[in-house]
Formats: structure tokens, C-alpha cells, sequence
């Protein structure tokens, strides 16, 4: 990889220990994925905040740098694992929630903005098109290079940490032009949001860095995002192209059975004992469409919803707020389903919920049972 | 040979036909190895020239890599056959030279050797 003499300097500890480790961590990255040099990036989003992700490990790792590291561009980050405002009322252990707020510190000490947010795409600007961004969540990354026209490799927590405090990233993969081999031919009718999130699982599975995706009608927002939160969750796939690729591409269906294949891996429970919705978090306009279809009807059992806090705070002044929480619901923000401490095989046998991402955290990691519906079943069956 | 992380060691091989999920299988005080199914269970890798195809598992596993690192546990350096950002990343953090070989060379490397790296050096590796 060719480095500038600046880059080289900095590599040398010439510029001090923190940003030595930083361009290790590029030269590392980029020497593993073929990178020829580094790029300037204008934004990146860092994953890797949530105690029960990194552990006391990575506490101690970001309490360490926080005395010194700085970020040099727009720093967004992913969700930790409680909402601060009634972290109170959910029982979790005094030494999560310190060393959480310990996390919390070291990310705000080095100037990032503490979004706590898998969906910065929804509650930020969107750069111009072509724009090299470094997303570590990877609905996220998926949801940039698909929908927003920006660029970026599926970044690990620590090339993204390091693209932070250097403003560069290795120049590889999806950063270059790609022409994925493979085209996934979308054959199942009537799709809803559970649809689509099996349509990313399955395509995350088959694809490597990039697939064609052919036959799909037009998608909601919700749509969208359940088929990026989908792919991110089964592989390394970071982007779908929509046509039908090139002639000699090889074809894959996604059909019934295909479908089928993919609920019977993530639906392990016949019914869950509270709903969670969100994994990606809700966005504004999900969190409206939620209310309208809720008036005049309450959950018969817990439904958590998961959302960024600057949306909580825009449906709270709209009134919305008030309309989901009459009908029984839970807001969240600064947390998502995946991963949260919140939910554990203790006191919950199975949820259900209409994410795949989440379906698939809260089988490999939480341990509970899952009980997958799409929201227009889920509001039939758990509300009256 | 690539090399990802630079770095100047000598040491001893401690070479494996499998491959490492740092993160669980690693016991970060000691470096020994807890996996059961492992080839080198029970043994530490602790200031050896790990050897071993590549990681898998958890990108958290880098962290594995940072805490050995400052535990006094973690090996003078690794040599893969195959790149992974979990090992890259890891060693990256934790300023272990990393190495990546051509299966021939990394065939050639047997356990027990004693090895001397110098990712400056035209000739980088020298076996003793």
C-alpha cells in the first residue's frame, strides 16, 4: 500500500502513540482487503458501545485512548445497551450500568456525537452523492451504499474507530467500483417488512461484497430498512445493486422455498410473551404510521419500541408519543432489540417481532425463543 | 509474504493446523488456550511466534488480542496463512508484528522452530 509521507510520519509514532495505532489499524486493514492507499472520509459511525458487546476490554481500551484520541470528522455513533432516562426501572446490574456510562464518557470525551443510533442515515444529512463515509453498523453501511448514494466498506468497530481519528480509510472493495457476479431474483408475491428482511438474510448468505437484486416492486421506508438490518446480520455482503446484472451473472431465486428455509432457521417460538419493534430503530415515519394504526387499540402484553432520541423527542412534541404510550407501548431510546440487557432468558421465554436482525440477536445472543409476524399481524394478534 | 503489522522479534514457534477464535477460546490472564477441540488446548501462547491458519469468530476478538497484549500473555508475533480483520485489527491495536505467508512458506514452519522476524529486512524471515 502506498502511503504519503504525512501518513508515513504518523505510522513512525511521528505524531504521537494514538495516531501510530491508528494507521496501524489502516495498514493493517488495507494490507488484509488489497488496498493501494487511503482515502479522505467525511463521516464515520462507530459501532463497538454497548457493554455486552465489548466488555471490560474494550471499557478499558476506550477509557485508555479518551485521554488523548480526538476524532477529525463527523462521528455518529451505534446504540448502547439502555435508555438513560429510565435505565432505573429495568433492574441491570450496577457494574453494566457503570462501566456503559463509562463507554458512554470515553466516546463523548473524544467528541463524538452520541447519537446511540443504528440508523444515522434517517437522522442525519445525507453528504452528496459519491461521498466516502465509514459505517461500522452494518444495516447502516448497507443502507448508504443501496439508498444514499454514498460509499463505504463494511467497516469493523476499530477501522471505523481509526477512519475517526485520521479522517482516511484504506481505498479497497466497495470504496471502487464492483460488479457483483451474482443476481438474486426476487419471485415471492405480496411481500411485506418480514419478507424483505428474509430477502437480505438470504442475500447476505449467498452474496460476498455485493449482489444484484432483481424483481422488486416499490418498498416502504420500513421495507428498506428490514432488508438492510436482514443482510447485515448473515454475512460480509455490504450493497445491492437493483437490475438483473449482468447476462452471465449466476441466478439465484428467492422463492417460497427459499423463504420458508430462512423462517424456519429465526422463528423458534409459536408465540412470545412482549413484542419488540425496532431493530433498526423506528424512524419518524414508522413511529407515525405505528400511531395512526393503534388508535383505538392497546397491547394485550409489554411492547418495547426501540428508537434514536432526537426521534423520541420530535414524537413527543408531535403528540405521538402520548398515542403509543396509551396503547401500551414501551419507548426506548439510546438502545435497539439487538443486544440489549434488557431482555433476557431470565424472565422472557420468547418474543416476537417482525425484524429479522433482531430475530436473530435475540436467538444467538440473548438466548429467548422468537416469534417472527409482520407489524399488521403483530397489531391483529397482541391488540385489542 | 505480507506484512500487515511491522515489527522486529525472535522467538519459538508454536504452530497450529487450526484455526483461532480469540475471543472466548483464549484465556486472557494466563494465554492459555481453553478450547477442548483445539490442537494446542492447554498449552500457552504466551511470548511464542504463533503460527496458525487464521481467526475466526467475533471482530470483538481483537479486543481479546489488545488485553493479552497488555496482560504480558499475548505471543511476540503471529504468522497466518490467510488475512482476517480480526487478527489484523487485533495485532494492530495491540502492536504485535502480523505476517502473512504463501502456503508453501507457511508449510515450511514447524512447531518448535526458532524463528527470527524483521519486517524491515529484505529477508524478513530467518529461520536459526
Amino acid at each position: 500500500m502506498e502511503l504519503t509521507r504525512e501518513e508515513e510520519s504518523a505510522l513512525k509514532g511521528e505524531q504521537g502513540e494514538i495516531m501510530q495505532m491508528a494507521y496501524r489499524i489502516l495498514v493493517a486493514t488495507g494490507e488484509a482487503t488489497d488496498a493501494e492507499k487511503l482515502v479522505p472520509i467525511e463521516w464515520t459511525h462507530l459501532s463497538g458501545v454497548n457493554y455486552n458487546t465489548i466488555g471490560d476490554a474494550g471499557e478499558e481500551f476506550l477509557s485508555s485512548i479518551s485521554k488523548d484520541a480526538r476524532v477529525k470528522v463527523k462521528t455518529t455513533l451505534n446504540p448502547m445497551g439502555f435508555d438513560i432516562d429510565n435505565v432505573s426501572n429495568y433492574g441491570l446490574d450496577e457494574n453494566f450500568i457503570a462501566k456503559q456510562l463509562s463507554i458512554r464518557n470515553s466516546y463523548e470525551t473524544m467528541g463524538v456525537i452520541p447519537s446511540f443510533s443504528c440508523i444515522p442515515y434517517e437522522i442525519f444529512d445525507i453528504p452528496k452523492d459519491g461521498t466516502q463515509v465509514a459505517f461500522a453498523e452494518s444495516n447502516a453501511a448497507i443502507h448508504a451504499n443501496s439508498y444514499d448514494n454514498l460509499k463505504t466498506n463494511k467497516e469493523s468497530a476499530f477501522s471505523a474507530l481509526a477512519s475517526a481519528l485520521t479522517g482516511k480509510s484504506p481505498y479497497s472493495s466497495l470504496r471502487k467500483e464492483d460488479s457483483p457476479n451474482i443476481t438474486i431474483r426476487m419471485k415471492v408475491d405480496n411481500p411485506n417488512e418480514l419478507t424483505y428482511g428474509m430477502l437480505g438474510f438470504f442475500a447476505g448468505k449467498v452474496g460476498d461484497i455485493s449482489v444484484n437484486i432483481s424483481g422488486l416492486g416499490e418498498m416502504d421506508n420500513r421495507q428498506c430498512k428490514a432488508m438492510c438490518g436482514g443482510m447485515g446480520t448473515s454475512g460480509t455482503c455490504a450493497k445491492f445493486i437493483f437490475g438483473d446484472g449482468d447476462s452471465d451473472s449466476e441466478k439465484i431465486d428467492f422463492d417460497e422455498k427459499a423463504m420458508q428455509n430462512v423462517h424456519d432457521e429465526l422463528n423458534t417460538s409459536e408465540k412470545g410473551d412482549i413484542i419488540t419493534l425496532g431493530s433498526p430503530q423506528l424512524g419518524l415515519e414508522e413511529i407515525s404510521e405505528l400511531a395512526g394504526k393503534l388508535k383505538g387499540r392497546t397491547f394485550e402484553k409489554r411492547c418495547m419500541i426501540f428508537t434514536p432520541r432526537t426521534v423520541k423527542e420530535q414524537a413527543r412534541k408531535i403528540g405521538y408519543t402520548n398515542e403509543l404510550k396509551r396503547a401500551g407501548c414501551e419507548i426506548l431510546s439510546d438502545c435497539c432489540t439487538c443486544l440489549t440487557p434488557l431482555i433476557n432468558k431470565d424472565n422472557v421465554d420468547a418474543v416476537t417481532t417482525n425484524s429479522i436482525k433482531g430475530a436473530f440477536y435475540l436467538k444467538n445472543s440473548n438466548g429467548v425463543g422468537v416469534n417472527l409476524k409482520p407489524l399488521s399481524q403483530i397489531i391483529e394478534d397482541e391488540t385489542k | 509474504m505480507k506484512i500487515l503489522v511491522s515489527g522486529k522479534v525472535e522467538g519459538t514457534v508454536l504452530k497450529s493446523k487450526d484455526a483461532i477464535n480469540f475471543l472466548g477460546t483464549v484465556d486472557k490472564k494466563t494465554g492459555i488456550i481453553s478450547d477442548k477441540n483445539h490442537e494446542l488446548y492447554e498449552k500457552s501462547i504466551k511470548d511464542t511466534i504463533l503460527v496458525f491458519p487464521s481467526g475466526v469468530g467475533s471482530s470483538v476478538g481483537a479486543y481479546t488480542i489488545y488485553s493479552i497484549k497488555s496482560n504480558g500473555t499475548a505471543p511476540l508475533a503471529m504468522i497466518c496463512q490467510k488475512a482476517d480483520l480480526t487478527v489484523a485489527t487485533g495485532c494492530a491495536l495491540a502492536n504485535i508484528p502480523l505476517v502473512i505467508l504463501s502456503d508453501e512458506e507457511f508449510s515450511s514452519i514447524n512447531n518448535g522452530m526458532k524463528l527470527s522476524l524483521d519486517t524491515d529486512s529484505s529477508n524478513p524471515l530467518q529461520y536459526q
